[in-house]
């Protein structure tokens, strides 16, 4: 039994040398990735807020302007300028100046005043949905609030009101969402790169045919290279997580010590999907590209960006095919919900099921590639 | 069959034994049926062009590479079989030496007797021995990659033999490497041959041929010389009957050679440095044929009998093996990479 694990002292030996020797490409390894979370924590605010706004306000009265100025404290819109006509409108919001037109009709506080239904144009720039969604909704609840003011007495209170409360993040701060997610995808980074380059390289350098020459099996060799990136996977995921609590102030609900114990699994099957890439890749630059072709899909179906449960049916299977779905539900878990064990056990062992399942697939690739059996 | 025509060698207790190899990638044949015994001791030198299929047999040899036909043993084991066990007893030196550039010269040392799981004591031996061997000494806190292509090729085969195999393979050891370091190398192996350990090495150098105990010549995948290099120069094969191998020393060689291949008799000659070698009808006198040579101006020194070098050997087997129709196929060691 010992056998199939056999050169794995030998390699995990030669490993860390190799890891030491090459420090400078360890250090920016792991400063890389820090240094896109800071670029992308400060960067990116996915509260949509200040929506370039164009007014044409055709009437000019105390009611119109007061429209306005309800849309302008909603905080949802900036009005970039006020202009007088219907083309100056349209070719500001198809040069890109504006995304929304906002444009009251000449008869709007006539009409108001008469106790009649009055009409105001709202032009919506469609081409980014996330903006879109957001001006559609703002400017429809102010119209609508607008309208119950208008019909009740000034001091009735509505029939039934909504409190929405939002739990976890209630300040609705885009690191404290943002920031769990973005956890997953740079460690998938750094720990499927890193292993990859490192089998490829020896690929290049001929040593890779030498090893198969000796009693090394491939599970040792595997295993022997593994394991000290996993050490630098964790090390890196514990410098991601004190940058994300001390220098963003996203505060961590649950357990640090469940969500580093959860890590595990997760760096385990970026490394061994680096490791099934370099079965595959025989240059660095091949290996290079595989590993990108890994990390579009962990950005897409894996929640970090577009919740999974909207997607079409075939993506919403897909990613449960995507690790860093269950990390990310992990990360998400841990840190903004303070999910506990009992909650995120299934997650871990699903990655830890797609590691073991990766890597065995990637020692018999090596296994028929190079030996006789 | 080179073998059974010569019959001048004959093993007793084989550390290889290989019978009608065969190695195909698709339609491509790399390998036809390639036999030959290599024994206990010998230094066994395996030529051929580039891309005949050396570097084939060798990773067939060593289970690098399954076979496609025929049966090999190695050191009494079958390598189909039992690859395993043959992996523990051989040493194996590939052709760009394999060491880790960023390890230095003990860290590469130690990490390949780890790999043969050798305890701590035996490790430090072992190395101590090895190092002494190879006279590695001042260069062990270094790295790899700062050594010289002949220093390279020492610790690699330092890393090759720690495991204390009685079969080395080395894929053309000298490719590349300075003349001293080759000779150097050379010594070594005759002394470790000494010690019982055989050889398996691949070379492009003829000279080196001239020093192996038992030479092979493979080409486009086909055996077609096997034996003692002295007993390959007695190969009926190379000195038809009737015809002798002279030497034409003189200061014109170029102009020489060309008027000589108009002389009837002359059945091939080739510049050889200062003289030309060649092969003549034993009609043809050498009082005439120096005659025939200084009627148009040339000088001759000297014209004397001379026994044919390796290299006469392989070029008059491949020159007859072509008219057998076994061209070449090319393409044989891309093939094997791809594999």
């Amino acid at each position: 039994m010992r056998d199939i694990f056999r050169g794995f002292g030998a390699v995990f030996y030669k490993e860390t040398l190799h890891v030491r020797r090459d420090f400078g490409t360890l250090f920016f390894s792991l400063i890389i990735p820090l240094l896109q979370m800071l670029l992308l924590g400060y960067g990116i605010d996915t509260n949509i807020r200040q929506i370039n706004t164009v007014v044409f306000n055709a009437d000019g009265r105390r009611e119109s302007r007061e429209l306005l100025d309800r849309l302008k404290n909603s905080d949802t819109f900036h009005v970039v300028r006020y202009i007088d006509s219907d083309a100056a409108m349209n070719n500001m919001i198809i040069g890109g100046k504006a995304r929304v037109g906002i444009k009251i009709p000449v008869d709007y506080s006539d009409r108001l005043l008469h106790g009649m239904s009055a009409q105001v144009l709202v032009l919506i720039d469609g081409s980014d949905s996330s903006v879109a969604g957001q001006a559609i909704n703002v400017t429809t609840s102010i119209g609508l609030d607008e309208s119950l003011r208008r019909v009740l007495a000034s001091d009735a209170s509505f029939a039934v009101e909504m409190r929405p409360k939002l739990l976890f993040n209630p300040d609705s701060r885009s690191p404290n969402f943002f920031l769990p997610g973005l956890t997953a995808i740079l460690l998938l980074n750094v720990t499927t790169f890193l292993t990859s380059f490192s089998i490829v390289r020896e690929k290049e350098r001929g040593t890779l045919e030498q090893l198969f020459v000796t009693p090394v099996r491939p599970m040792g060799l595997l295993l022997g290279k593994l394991l000290p990136y996993l050490g630098i996977g964790f090390f890196e995921l514990l410098l991601i997580l004190t940058f994300m609590r001390f220098a963003f102030r996203v505060p961590i609900h649950g357990s640090v010590f469940l969500l580093a114990f959860l890590s595990l699994p997760y760096i385990f099957v970026s490394l061994s999907l680096g490791i099934l890439i370099s079965s595959k890749a025989n240059t660095q630059s091949e290996a290079m590209q595989l590993a990108f072709l890994t990390i579009l899909p962990s950005i897409f179906f894996s929640g970090y960006i577009f919740p999974r449960e909207t997607m079409p049916k075939f993506f919403y299977v897909v990613s449960y095919f995507v690790p860093a779905s269950y990390f990310i539900n992990i990360t998400r878990g841990v840190i903004l919900r303070g999910a506990g064990i009992r909650h995120l056990w299934l997650d871990g062992l699903a990655l830890f099921a797609m590691g073991t399942f990766l890597l065995v697939i990637a020692a018999r690739r090596f296994h028929n590639k190079v030996i006789t059996a | 069959m080179a073998r059974e025509a010569l019959n001048a060698y004959q093993p007793s207790d084989p550390a290889i034994s290989a019978r009608g190899l065969v190695r195909t990638f698709g339609k491509f044949t790399a390998v036809k049926s390639v036999s030959f015994e290599v024994a206990k001791g010998e230094i066994f030198g395996f030529l051929g062009p580039n891309g005949s299929g050396k570097t084939t047999v060798i990773k067939m040899l060593t289970g690098l590479l399954p076979m496609s036909g025929g049966e090999a043993t190695v050191e009494g084991l079958n390598v189909r079989t039992d690859s395993e066990r043959v992996r523990e007893r051989i040493g194996y030196m590939s052709q760009n030496f394999s060491l880790y550039p960023d390890l230095t010269v003990t860290e590469n040392l130690t990490f390949y007797g780890r790999v043969y799981s050798l305890s701590a004591q035996q490790l430090k031996n072992r190395i101590a021995e090895v190092i002494e061997l190879n006279e590695l000494g001042p260069y062990l806190n270094r790295l790899a990659s700062q050594l010289s292509g002949g220093w390279k090729q020492r610790l690699a085969l330092g890393c090759a033999m720690l495991h204390e195999p009685k079969l080395l393979f080395l894929d053309e050891p000298t490719a590349g490497i300075d003349p001293v370091a080759r000779r150097q190398l050379w010594d070594l192996l005759f002394e470790l041959s000494g010690h019982g350990i055989t050889f398996f090495v691949t070379t492009h150098y003829m000279d080196e041929a001239e020093r192996c105990s038992h030479v092979a010549y493979i080409y486009y995948g086909k055996l077609i010389a096997d034996g003692t290099p002295n007993s390959l120069r007695e190969l009926p094969d190379l000195q038809p009957q009737g015809t002798i191998r002279v030497e034409i020393t003189t200061p014109e060689v170029t102009r020489a050679l060309r008027l000589a291949r108009q002389i009837p008799g002359i059945r091939n000659a080739t510049i050889f440095g200062q003289s030309i070698h060649a092969l003549i009808d034993d009609s043809l006198d050498f009082d005439e044929l120096r005659e025939q040579l200084s009627k148009s101006g040339i000088a001759i020194a000297e014209i004397r009998p001379l026994a044919p070098s390796l290299e006469d050997v392989f070029v008059e087997l491949t020159y007859k093996n072509q008219g057998n129709g076994n061209s070449p196929e090319g393409g044989s060691e891309a093939e094997a990479k791809r594999a």
